[in-house]
């Protein structure tokens, strides 16, 4: 408990020093403005509604992309699994995939599908996918033996095994595999949308930036890490239920 | 059949599969939108032949470099500072890995501001990117670490220095090498995401500025030259992460 209060005390008293560092002037304003007027200007972008369209954009794509991928994904990783010699050819590529810097493909797909959502949607998944489907190897790896046999004994039929036995069992892993499409649809949707795209909070952000419009950048870039640490903070707790519920 | 093949040929038959398709779709939606396999490695050796492409490799493997040696250095210092210090340690994690979820490209107008535009930008960028999982991973590793070779370091009486080097390093070096290919990777996707939003030179700016223009074999070639460099490095810390385990 006394962790939980130290690390509160240590986040605030960061925030302090950058308010404290803002307001004596060590921090220049067109550097950085004060914590406290990222929070006013947060509020007053909310309550204008002047870049409700550009929000909403943002986490439509990042909702699309989490769905593709994960689904992609774990259909992907069970025709992967049910298919041993694919596997061995495939695995080592796996494991090398998140060495390659993706966003180098991004130009590719704007050239195929032009700047707009689909070659955004295109990257993000790119970069979630396969962090599903190795999760998704690892899960059906991971479900104990007796499982399967107990399935067998009670003679229940190929769907009734997957469905009531192997999915259950594998979830606790299947959901590593779904936070971490969440993160990567989140960098993948923002991150593009910076770099070069016409709509989306990243482009709000860079659009902000190249005008010096601090008071807007810093209140969307407040609003990003608001949603972020709060979804993380979400899908940690159920990680964490499935988890306990795993070493039961 | 198959099963008597070795492992490289399927994963060598995969990667043929992938040219086919890289081919298959090039003829289906034109070379306009897609180079060839071909076009983007003559493209990419023409390329190759011109100095100034040099130029810009050289300055983004400056910043590359800068920014990866800060990451490992400061990542496994730090790391092992916090995997020692238990409080310290505890306190710290949620908050790095909080941090480490951030999409940071929403930070770099930030970095910009502070640095200016330039190479220190960059390499800032890149060692937002690098830094947190490699001090991840190492500060795991210590806390993973058997307590009989901290005992033992104990016993000697060495100094906290020469317990580093000579008990702490070797002991945790596997573990330490994941969180390397891992900060690898991510140091040179923020060094290239950085030079794609605001450089005026780099890798990362020739595939922009290839976009404005329109120049598709170009982006290709880049795209494949940095693949190629990626996979590359990643195979040979792969090598010497295997090496270290079956020792």
């Amino acid at each position: 408990m006394s962790e939980k209060l130290l690390r509160v005390i240590v986040v605030v008293a960061m925030i302090l020093l950058v308010e404290l560092l803002c307001r004596i002037g060590v921090i220049p304003r067109m550097v950085m403005i004060a914590p406290s007027d990222m929070v006013v200007e947060l509020g007053k972008i909310l309550a204008s509604g002047q870049f409700s369209a550009d929000i909403r954009i943002t986490f439509t794509n990042i909702a699309i992309s989490t769905v593709l991928s994960v689904l992609l994904g774990f259909v992907a990783g069970v025709i992967i699994y049910s298919l041993p010699s694919l596997r061995d050819a495939i695995e080592p590529l796996l494991a090398s995939y998140y060495a390659v810097p993706t966003f180098v493909f991004y130009p590719i797909f704007i050239t195929l599908f032009g700047v707009g959502s689909a070659s955004i949607i295109a990257i993000a998944v790119l970069l979630a996918v396969v962090s599903m489907v190795t999760a998704t190897l690892n899960g059906l790896d991971r479900i104990p033996r007796v499982l399967r046999k107990t399935g067998q004994i009670y003679r229940m039929s190929r769907v009734k095994t997957a469905l009531l036995i192997e999915l259950p069992a594998a979830t606790p892993y299947l959901f590593t595999g779904v936070k971490l499409s969440v993160a990567y649809s989140f960098i993948g949707v923002i991150a593009s949308e910076f770099i070069l795209s016409g709509a989306g909070v990243g482009y709000a952000i860079a659009y902000a930036y190249n005008l010096f419009e601090n008071g807007h950048m810093y209140a969307l870039m407040l609003l990003v890490l608001i949603v972020v640490t709060v979804v993380n903070t979400f899908l940690n707790v159920i990680d964490r239920r499935l988890q306990a519920r795993r070493q039961r | 059949m198959t099963a008597l093949m070795p492992r490289s040929a399927g994963t060598f038959l995969v990667l043929l599969a992938l040219l086919a398709l890289w081919q298959g779709l090039h003829l289906l939606v034109g070379a306009s939108s897609l180079a060839s396999p071909t076009q983007t490695v003559s493209k990419l050796a023409s390329l190759l032949a011109a100095g100034e492409f040099w130029l810009n490799i050289s300055e983004t493997m400056r910043a590359f470099v800068a920014a990866f040696a800060i990451s490992l250095f400061g990542g496994i210092a730090l790391g092992i500072v916090l995997g020692v210090r238990k409080l310290a340690g505890n306190v710290a994690e949620p908050i790095l890995t909080t941090l480490y979820s951030i999409p940071k490209v929403v930070l770099y107008p930030l970095v910009l501001l502070c640095f200016g535009l330039g190479i220190s930008a960059k390499i800032a960028f890149g060692v937002m990117h690098g830094l947190i999982p490699i001090t991840l991973f190492s500060m795991n590793a210590i806390r993973q670490m058997k307590p009989v070779y901290r005992r033992t370091s104990q016993v000697m009486r060495l100094s906290p220095s020469q317990s580093a080097f000579t008990v702490i390093m070797p002991a945790i070096l596997p573990e330490i090498i994941s969180g390397v290919r891992l900060g690898f990777s991510l140091t040179l996707l923020g060094v290239l995401i950085g030079e794609m939003f605001a450089s005026q030179r780099g890798l990362g700016f020739l595939l922009t500025s290839a976009i404005n223009i329109g120049q598709i074999d170009t982006i290709m070639a880049i795209a494949l030259l940095l693949t190629v460099f990626a996979v590359t490095c990643n195979a040979l810390m792969m090598r010497f992460d295997r090496r270290l385990t079956h020792r």
